[in-house]
């Protein structure tokens, strides 16, 4: 196999804190120890970055012991969550920053699109700005010239080449900036989050290029997103960083599949067996709510494509009381998608029962809170729980090529269809 | 590239590691980067002053005030001695000359906090930067040199007391412009790998080079200091060069080896030692800066 890139037991500890006085008594330490041929003390404190918890020690490992090999012309997704060492380790690819173990070995020029306009002046025009950025990516006068006419047509921002670029629209500075380093051609490409920024239409060409430039040039990209359509589309390959460890790497689809399984399904069931500690009143009380998809693997990632039943258990201590439960789907914004009740039933004192089905292919991927209200006598709420519980629903989609945001709140199937001209 | 394939792709064209060795100077990567060095320079000169009215005339306009202050302050009010020379030419010669230091010093200290947003997202040698703000002040330094010379060739018509050695002029010229640009650059590579860390030095570099102006005869020649304190002005390795330019150009001024060696020794130390702490920041200085 044709390796372009080996990483080996790279590690990266950072100092947590201001720095202040007690760095000089560090600094001074550290050099005391190396001047008597010892280890670096402070190299050995660090317990795994876990950025929620408190730590004991004022140095951190942003990664530890990361090991993996790159084959050229691969496409090589990075995901994780915040903070989990992706933007850390490409850093240290595109030599902004050194590693404080391990080793590199790299063939080929490297470039890097972390957020992109790097070295862009707000005072000079966009002409000046790609001679300058051309430059600063490592491209020669010769190269840039020849390109010059090719970036600004791929940018589409040709009506403000001799603008200074702070009159620019921030889509048109990126557009500007991405089309330079998408123009540079290096062997190994570095592309963190550019999917962040820019229309739908940029985006599908920053993807489009990105996937030409490893399939038709045989050029090796890497990858940082937070866009699973995306990474699960155009990567030949996935990685998993937690707490600055690689947890996987593989096949894109299984990854991100355990990758999102293990982030999130967890949450889907509220129960309490002690009426006493339950939430509600003396009324009425939750005993428990559960959202289960259909069908039931506990491992498949809730889509849209996915049933899903709410089931749900409370107590009634009013005996005959007439009772509903509505049921209110919230979007992570907060906006009601619906709200749905069952009908009035006069109810015995003590547990009952209610299901709701939501049907596969109706609400868009989102993260849902899901609010419950017990009814009396049709009229008024004798408990109201608040996004008690909630679900994320993923991204399915085939036979499209586009990786945006798809529109609207929800999203059924509708019988809608072109009908050709025979 | 091609010399890549031809290997067979065996050898890698990039190790990282922790730390570089403690002096290496990749003289052909700054040369594989020397686009980005001129690209650099064209920034600093364009876009200091766009959006200004009066443009380049800035670079004249400041000497001249100073000058002028200076000849007020220093030459009638103090009255201090111009070694009978005409005192706009005098301080002129000295204002010149350091600018030139000033601007290369004050402009490369601040090379790793004013740039980290770049550093922090491409790769290219650091030393580029401070090289272009060496190139980009002798620019600037050429353009006040112009109004220098066309003061001294208005007061040679006049018939002043100014006596340009041609000879001279040609041998000491670009000795006292690299000297004069290699201390400056030393000084603040030294300064700008101590700033990423410690902000404290900051505070002291404008402050610093206005007091180094003092202590460098530009308001006052070395022949007017009493021999008991002309040691300590004569430590200061700026001193030798502004005389030297003084002497060439307008004939009065104190032009010897020893000075010369002496300076030249200081910055070559201070260079050599400027490059290898820089080199040794530059890895890592995105994580403290």
């Amino acid at each position: 196999m044709n390796e372009i890139i080996q990483v080996h037991n790279i590690s990266k500890q950072y100092r947590l804190g201001q720095i202040g006085t007690g760095t000089i008594s560090h600094d001074l330490n550290r050099w005391w120890y190396k001047v008597r041929g010892k280890e670096d003390p402070f190299l050995k404190i660090g317990e795994e970055n876990d950025r929620s918890k408190k730590g004991g020690s004022e140095y951190a490992w942003a990664l530890r012991d990361i090991n993996f090999d790159v084959q050229q012309g691969e496409v090589l997704g990075i995901i994780g969550r915040n903070g989990a060492g992706k933007s850390t380790l490409l850093k240290i690819l595109s030599r902004t920053t050194a590693p404080t173990t391990g080793e590199i070995k790299i063939k080929g020029r490297v470039a890097s699109l972390l957020e992109v306009g790097t070295g862009f002046h707000p005072e000079l025009t966009g002409r000046e700005n790609i001679f300058l950025n051309g430059a600063i990516l490592g491209m020669t006068k010769q190269e840039i010239k020849n390109k010059f006419d090719e970036i600004v047509d791929f940018a589409g921002v040709e009506r403000y080449i001799d603008t200074p670029v702070k009159r620019y629209s921030s889509g048109m500075y990126v557009r500007l900036a991405f089309a330079v380093a998408a123009h540079l051609e290096p062997e190994i490409l570095i592309v963190d989050e550019v999917l962040a920024v820019g229309d739908a239409e940029f985006q599908k060409k920053a993807l489009g290029k990105m996937k030409s430039v490893s399939s038709n040039e045989g050029r090796t990209v890497l990858f940082v997103s937070h866009n699973m359509v995306a990474v699960k589309s155009l990567c030949d390959k996935a990685m998993i960083l937690k707490n600055g460890l690689m947890v996987e790497m593989g096949n894109p689809a299984q990854v991100i599949n355990n990758y999102l399984s293990n982030q999130l399904n967890k949450n889907l069931l509220l129960d309490f067996e002690d009426a006493e500690k339950a939430p509600g009143n003396d009324k009425a009380k939750l005993k428990r709510i559960e959202i289960c998809p259909q069908p039931g693997n506990p491992f498949d990632l809730i889509t849209v494509k996915t049933q899903l039943n709410i089931n749900i258990e409370f107590w009634n201590f009013e005996e005959g009381r007439l009772i509903n439960l509505t049921i209110f789907i919230n979007t992570s914004a907060g906006e009601c998608v619906f709200a749905n009740g069952t009908q009035a039933v006069s109810l015995s004192s003590g547990l009952h029962k209610a299901t709701c089905t939501i049907p596969s292919d109706f609400l868009n991927d989102d993260i849902y809170g899901i609010s419950l209200m017990i009814v009396g006598d049709a009229s008024y709420p004798i408990s109201f729980f608040e996004n008690i519980i909630s679900v994320e629903i993923h991204e399915e989609r085939k036979s499209t090529n586009w990786h945006g945001k798809w529109p609207g709140f929800v999203r059924p199937k509708l019988d809608f269809r072109l009908l050709p001209k025979d | 590239m091609n010399e890549l394939l031809e290997t067979g792709q065996t050898e890698w064209d990039l190790v990282i590691k922790p730390r570089s060795s403690i002096f290496k100077l990749n003289l052909k990567e700054i040369w594989h980067y020397r686009y980005l060095l001129v690209m650099f320079v064209k920034r600093d000169i364009l876009s200091v002053y766009k959006q200004t009215i009066l443009g380049p005339i800035w670079f004249f306009i400041q000497p001249i005030l100073t000058t002028i202050v200076f000849v007020v302050i220093f030459g009638n009010i103090a009255k201090i001695s111009t070694d009978g020379l005409p005192q706009v030419l005098f301080y002129l010669a000295g204002i010149t000359i350091w600018n030139y230091f000033a601007e290369i010093l004050s402009t490369t200290s601040n090379t790793f906090v004013t740039n980290a947003s770049i550093f922090g997202k491409v790769y290219f040698p650091r030393l580029v930067l401070p090289l272009s703000k060496v190139i980009s002040g002798l620019i600037k330094f050429g353009i006040q040199f112009l109004l220098f010379i066309l003061a001294l060739t208005y007061f040679l018509l006049k018939g002043s007391a100014v006596h340009p050695d041609f000879l001279n002029i040609i041998i000491y010229t670009p000795v006292v412009l690299i000297i004069m640009a290699a201390l400056g650059l030393g000084l603040g590579l030294i300064l700008s790998s101590l700033t990423t860390k410690y902000r404290d030095l900051t505070f002291l570099i404008t402050f610093g080079i206005q007091l180094g102006m003092y202590a460098t005869p530009i308001i006052y020649p070395l022949s007017a200091i009493h021999s008991k304190y002309r040691i300590l002005i004569e430590l200061n390795p700026m001193t030798s060069l502004v005389e030297t330019f003084r002497n060439i150009y307008l004939g009065a001024g104190d032009l010897n080896w020893k000075g010369l060696t002496y300076s030249f020794g200081f910055t070559a130390v201070i260079l050599v030692l400027g490059i290898i702490i820089f080199n040794q920041v530059e890895k890592t200085f995105m994580d403290t800066v």
